[in-house]
């Protein structure tokens, strides 16, 4: 062959080209554990849980000495037998969570579904968006907060308001991010397919919708905060059960370690949910994750 | 890169037929072409009045200043632009003309972009098959063959299943060229395509590109403003004016084909750039001296 001028498998990286994705997650996670980041997050950790017991138990400094303290919330998170009637061995702790977790589900996934197609319509219709955008402007920045009363007039029961709450500013998040996506993507992409004599149906398959993934899951990263936010403040208005509401409750009972319980919780499975949708992104965009693997 | 793999290269080069004369598609001519931009309001002239016959087969290089209009040119014949007046024709073959002032962007005509447009969320191999696929006169397993082919044909086997952020800026050049050829166009368009790339880089594309065309002869309309790599690969330079774009000067460069970077030392090389050069630079003055008023 007389075209070789410069060897490809040089040119492609130290990395073999057939490294699978789970190797890949192998291979950072290895080297995340051998820099010192794990244990500048473990001294985060320490700090902040050293001056809660600090300031709540040791020095029972101003404003905090009718906090819980930091002994007192965690006996109670892991005692078998709960002063309060809340830890990790009561089915009770599950079902908020589970609740919560449902809640988030059937609101992240509605969102999803309605707000991505929309999302891309809006940026690659340009009369679409004409149509739809200004209302959207209108609705998005109203708080969610501002929608509760709407929503327990609309919505029978204690389940449905508080989906649709949670629902609504997912929704904003997603259809917005996934139409930032469209926009942001390069027109000679575009060009180049129609160029290769793709059609415009075969162009929003094969350029729009790949072209925005990375917008839409930054997109799905806020939704699902979001949602968490807005999920926590439905419950704690109406609906009966769920994380929200367990914080909320307790704090009328003046059962204070238990906020402290449902805080962290919330923060746990939030954080959760994050990783879990994350995780689907670099699932999906091979691509990017190679090429931020190189950066790295 | 050997002095001893060069001379093989061009040894094996030598075999096939490199006169233009060969090629019987991709004749592009470009007669009388203005485009304004916004004629209602600022009205700004891109090209003005533009002739140019392209013969088939001919590497015609479009050598300006930034921002001249040079890629106005490039659009239109494209498809992504619409003109003023005149008309494109290729082959005979209206492109875009009085009726039709936008030409259909096609597969016989490949735009190769200045920053490169593989798609990064395909692999190299996905990048190469698109045409066909899109296509879809042809079936899958048949299209990734060829695919398979052209590119170990272009040195880049090993390299179909990275994708295009894996692998060196001059590989994905030379990805994308094959992209094009897989569609067997009649012209290739390249939109200064080397210019982010380094100058050694620029060198081995170069010589690159030139075996890619002496393999599948299509005409090739190529712009830039790198007047060494006008001279170096073009049959012909079609020296254009700073903004409103028109041909000012055209330079025939005699050095035979088969080239390698060997002409660019030679006394015939220097004194065709000594021809272009005055006429390029009087015009970047007038570019810059425009630019700044703009500013």
């Amino acid at each position: 062959m007389s075209i070789v001028l410069d060897k490809p498998d040089t040119a492609g990286g130290e990395r073999g080209p057939e490294l699978s994705s789970l190797g890949l997650t192998m291979y950072r996670f290895s080297a995340w554990l051998k820099s010192p980041r794990p244990y500048l997050m473990l001294i985060g950790f320490a700090i902040v849980l050293g001056f809660w017991y600090l300031a709540v138990e040791v020095l029972q400094l101003p404003r905090f000495e009718s906090m819980p303290g930091l002994t007192e919330v965690f006996r109670e998170w892991f005692s078998k037998d709960p002063i309060y009637g809340l830890s990790i061995y009561t089915p009770e702790y599950y079902t908020h969570i589970g609740i919560s977790l449902r809640r988030i589900a059937y609101a992240f996934l509605l969102a999803t579904v309605l707000g991505v197609p929309l999302g891309l319509f809006l940026g690659w219709s340009k009369t679409f968006r004409e149509f739809v955008f200004p209302l959207f402007e209108v609705l998005r920045p109203i708080p969610i907060l501002a929608w509760v009363p709407l929503a327990i007039i609309m919505f029978s029961g204690s389940e449905s308001p508080v989906i649709f709450l949670t629902f609504l500013a997912s929704f904003f998040a997603t259809t917005l991010n996934t139409m930032l996506g469209v926009e942001s993507i390069d027109e000679s992409y575009s060009r180049a397919a129609s160029c290769l004599g793709a059609s415009r149906w075969q162009v929003f398959k094969h350029v729009v919708i790949p072209g925005a993934m990375p917008y839409i899951f930054t997109g799905l990263q806020i939704s699902i905060g979001v949602a968490w936010f807005s999920l926590v403040a439905g419950e704690m208005v109406s609906g009966q059960f769920g994380l929200g509401y367990l914080i909320n409750t307790s704090y009328m009972m003046i059962e204070y370690p238990k906020i402290i319980i449902g805080m962290i919780t919330l923060g746990i499975v939030g954080f959760a949910t994050s990783a879990m949708v994350r995780a689907a992104g670099d699932y999906m965009m091979q691509w990017r994750v190679r090429e931020l693997a190189l950066v790295d | 890169m050997s002095a001893e793999m060069n001379q093989d290269t061009i040894a094996d080069v030598t075999k096939v037929d490199v006169t233009k004369a060969a090629v019987t598609k991709g004749a592009i001519k470009i007669d009388d072409v203005v485009k304004i931009y916004d004629p209602n309001g600022a009205a700004v002239m891109a090209v003005d009045h533009c002739s140019i016959d392209i013969p088939a087969g001919e590497i015609c290089m479009i050598v300006g200043p930034s921002g001249c209009g040079k890629t106005t040119l490039l659009n239109a014949i494209a498809g992504f632009h619409d003109i003023t007046s005149g008309s494109i024709h290729l082959d005979g073959e209206l492109l875009c003309g009085p009726e039709k002032p936008q030409a259909e962007p096609g597969s016989d005509r490949i735009v190769v972009f200045q920053n490169g447009a593989l798609f990064p969320w395909k692999t190299n191999l996905e990048n190469v098959a698109f045409g066909p696929m899109m296509a879809g006169k042809l079936g899958k397993k048949e299209i990734y063959d060829k695919a398979r082919a052209m590119m170990a044909d272009a040195g880049l086997s090993g390299t179909e299943n990275n994708y295009p952020g894996e692998v060196s800026s001059g590989l994905r050049r030379r990805v994308e060229i094959v992209r094009a050829l897989m569609n067997d166009p009649k012209v290739l368009l390249f939109d200064e395509p080397y210019r982010a790339l380094d100058s050694l880089t620029k060198s081995v594309m170069h010589e690159a590109l030139l075996e890619i065309y002496y393999r599948n002869k299509v005409t090739i309309f190529f712009i830039t403003h790198d007047l060494e790599e006008a001279i170096f690969l073009g049959h012909r330079l079609i020296i254009m004016s700073s903004r409103p774009c028109k041909p000012k000067k055209i330079v025939e460069v005699d050095i035979p084909h088969p080239r390698d970077y060997s002409v660019l030392t030679s006394q015939r090389f220097r004194e065709i750039m000594g021809e272009a050069k005055g006429v390029v630079h009087e015009e970047a003055q007038k570019a810059f001296a425009a630019g700044e008023r703009e500013g």
